[in-house]
């Protein structure tokens, strides 16, 4: 047996699986994506049209995606960066030398990870309460006036996103952590012997040191975020007045609520587009920084 | 008719039904025992239970497996249960759900059974229930419950206002709401959840103007009806008569209407028991409930509720029809009442049992005998759900009340678009 056949024979089950339950799903996708498929069709296969881009175009024009979009990229751009810096600073605080019980803290930050959306948004839902939640209590100790957390459109996203980093960030923590326990030790000796503060240490070493590992969890984050779904689905039903649909959710309503497949596909793939745009370009702006 | 049909029938019915019994018996002792799937969504499920063992000791050969499915879950299970070709037997189905299910080609048509039946009769039941489960000419349903929204008062806090009994016209409660509203105490007339679309619909529903036109083509949201409706439901907000909240942030509304934070609650009829089980004794005689006034006069309410359905690719389409006139039987619905609150779709099985002399039931008798269907198009939830973002949308004051219509005629063509191309192919080919 020549050399690539047996290679190809040991790809083959990958191979197999991956064409089965990935390629083929995302190229049947794709297809409904061009039809208007939807109840009519479910009843009738004759009421299938062909619409070629029609969907997407139809998406294009309706402000909810707008919207829906100028929400979801809310959430990339402020909770992204925010999950990555409560997750750098755990990390720094149980890699620093003082720090006590480390194993308990890494295993206690780690848990809201493994732990159900679902299960968590609720009892988050029951701190946000606007007369009966701690958030708002703990706020009025320091005399300020009660927030209607999820019910009022400008703070239900902030709301979510606070949530969200609250549930998300022990990942990167831990990505981090590995990170930071890379860098030799001898670094931060000699700059200690140079005289260099704490602040000028983790400009210099850490964060020049850090940077493949961060730019490689900023990509992973910033993929994950954009899925923003189960949250809204569980605290505010995409509500109020729609300031936390995502596309995502507006996905599911269209495709399982309303079931127009169709114009759901095309939804998906206008948010694959995106998705691949954005960390395309990450990619290449932490290419270019590690050519320099 | 009504009192015959109450009392000297059922012995009747009950022999008839136990000579279908063993009929049924009978067939299914070759077949050996024959299990029906009923799927229910929500509470009902609970009640439905206790209600079965009488059902399957008349019937020996059937057993009946009730699967209670959330309600939030429930478009989907069905949609996908038909897509996937795994609906049950028979099952509860929501009115404003029937005709898309019906067009979806789920239902078997229920006339015929009805026509052979002794215990399902079409005149017993309210007219525009009735018709909610019809389409295009067809019966795909038997009411099973019926569900509308009406107002519940503070008949104590009416009466320190100077008013004697409930409004009937929306003149009437206007007044009334502005005499029991002072935003400034957090005191309101009434309580109208924003997130609920039932209530504008109730108000929308009174106008002479249909909701949709051209056979369910295209919306009607600009007539002079739809946006009559809409600025009273709006001015109730922009007047603080009502709190802009939703159902979610109103927490406890049974307790702030004892504690008088709102005078009225527009609201379905589960409420009676939530308001006899919460309130305390002493506050039970200070509520009453009242049907809907209407533009000029006592008006019109929202025919919902839920059917009993067959579905098409059942094998036990008999058996299913059997556990429907079970479920169907005046003394079953009065049962049925007393567990869970749900209202009877039949005069029969408001002649007897605890429904006849309870006044708070009363009214909604009286609103039953006027209640309206919505348009019967397979798209109306997703319109009335479109409605309400745009209602809820110019009470923040982000539209006013024309611009609300014009867009909601606007969203409504688009989505009855796809229907429009089918009645027209539909049209061509005859």
């Amino acid at each position: 047996m020549n050399r690539p056949l047996a290679a190809w024979l040991f790809l083959a089950p990958a191979l197999a699986v991956l064409g089965v339950f990935f390629l083929l799903p995302v190229l049947a996708a794709f297809a409904l994506s061009l039809t208007d498929y939807d109840l009519y069709a479910l009843a009738d296969l004759h009421n299938l049209r062909f619409v070629a881009l029609g969907n997407y175009w139809a998406l294009l024009q309706r402000p909810l995606f707008w919207s829906a979009l100028g929400h979801t990229v809310y959430f990339v751009g402020v909770g992204v960066p925010l999950s990555i810096g409560v997750s750098l600073g755990a990390a720094l605080l149980l890699h620093s030398p003082l720090a006590r019980a480390q194993a308990f803290f890494r295993t206690a930050l780690f848990a809201p990870v493994v732990t159900t959306v679902v299960a968590t948004a609720v009892v988050w839902r029951y701190l946000f309460s606007t007369r009966y939640g701690w958030i708002n209590h703990l706020l009025g100790l320091v005399g300020i006036h009660p927030v209607d957390w999820l019910g009022d459109p400008h703070w239900a996203m902030p709301a979510i996103i606070l949530y969200a980093v609250w549930k998300n960030f022990g990942y990167n923590m831990i990505l981090l952590l590995a990170g930071l326990q890379a860098i030799p030790g001898e670094l931060y000796e000699a700059a200690r012997i140079d005289g260099a503060s704490f602040w000028r240490q983790f400009r210099h070493i850490t964060l020049p040191l850090l940077g493949p590992t961060l730019a490689m969890v900023s990509i992973l984050t910033v993929a994950g975020y954009f899925q923003l779904f189960a949250e809204p689905y569980v605290m505010t039903e995409g509500g109020p007045l729609q300031s936390t649909t995502s596309v995502l959710y507006l996905m599911y309503e269209e495709g399982f609520t309303w079931w127009n497949l169709g114009s759901a596909s095309a939804i998906a793939f206008l948010l694959f587009a995106v998705m691949f745009a954005v960390t395309a370009l990450m990619l290449r702006l932490a290419r270019r920084r590690e050519a320099l | 008719m009504k009192g015959i049909a109450g009392k000297l029938a059922p012995t009747r019915l009950l022999r008839l039904m136990l000579l279908t019994a063993v009929a049924l018996a009978g067939c299914a002792r070759d077949a050996g025992t024959q299990t029906l799937t009923f799927w229910t969504f929500g509470r009902e499920g609970e009640a439905v239970v206790q209600l079965l063992p009488g059902f399957e000791r008349e019937h020996p050969g059937l057993k009946v497996v009730v699967e209670q499915i959330p309600l939030t879950a429930a478009h989907q299970k069905l949609l996908t249960a038909i897509a996937g070709g795994a609906t049950p037997d028979l099952g509860q189905l929501g009115n404003t759900w029937l005709p898309e299910l019906a067009t979806l080609g789920a239902l078997e048509p229920l006339q015929p059974y009805v026509e052979r039946s002794a215990v399902v009769r079409a005149d017993d039941y309210f007219r525009s229930i009735w018709a909610t489960n019809r389409m295009g000419g067809v019966l795909y349903g038997v009411p099973w419950y019926v569900d509308t929204r009406l107002l519940f008062y503070r008949r104590d806090l009416l009466r320190q206002a100077g008013f004697d009994a409930p409004p009937r016209d929306w003149a009437q409660w206007r007044r009334m709401l502005a005499a029991l509203s002072h935003p400034q105490r957090h005191v309101y007339g009434i309580l109208l959840p924003t997130n609920e679309y039932e209530q504008l619909l109730s108000l929308a529903l009174q106008q002479p103007d249909p909701l949709l036109r051209d056979g369910g083509r295209y919306g009607n949201f600009e007539s002079a009806g739809f946006k009559r409706a809409l600025a009273f439901y709006v001015d109730t907000f922009r007047l603080h008569q009502a709190p802009p909240i939703t159902n979610v942030e109103a927490g406890n509304p049974w307790v702030e209407f004892g504690r008088g934070t709102y005078a009225f609650y527009l609201s379905g009829p589960w409420n009676i028991g939530e308001f006899r089980r919460r309130l305390p004794a002493a506050q039970q005689g200070d509520w009453a409930t009242a049907p809907l006034p209407g533009p000029d006069g006592p008006g019109a309410g929202l025919a919902g509720g839920a059917s009993l359905v067959v579905f098409r690719r059942s094998t036990h389409k008999q058996a299913a029809w059997a556990l429907i006139e079970y479920l169907s039987r005046p003394q079953v619905q009065q049962r049925f009442y007393e567990l869970l609150g749900d209202m009877p779709p039949r005069r029969a099985s408001w002649a007897g049992g605890v429904l006849r002399d309870d006044p708070k039931a009363q009214a909604f008798r009286e609103q039953l005998e006027r209640v309206r269907p919505t348009p019967a198009v397979p798209e109306w939830e997703r319109i009335a759900n479109e409605m309400q973002r745009l209602a809820a949308q110019a009470v923040a004051g982000e539209l006013s009340v024309d611009q609300a219509a014009a867009e909601l005629d606007r969203r409504t063509d688009r989505i009855l678009a796809k229907r429009r191309w089918v009645l027209d192919r539909r049209r061509e080919t005859r």
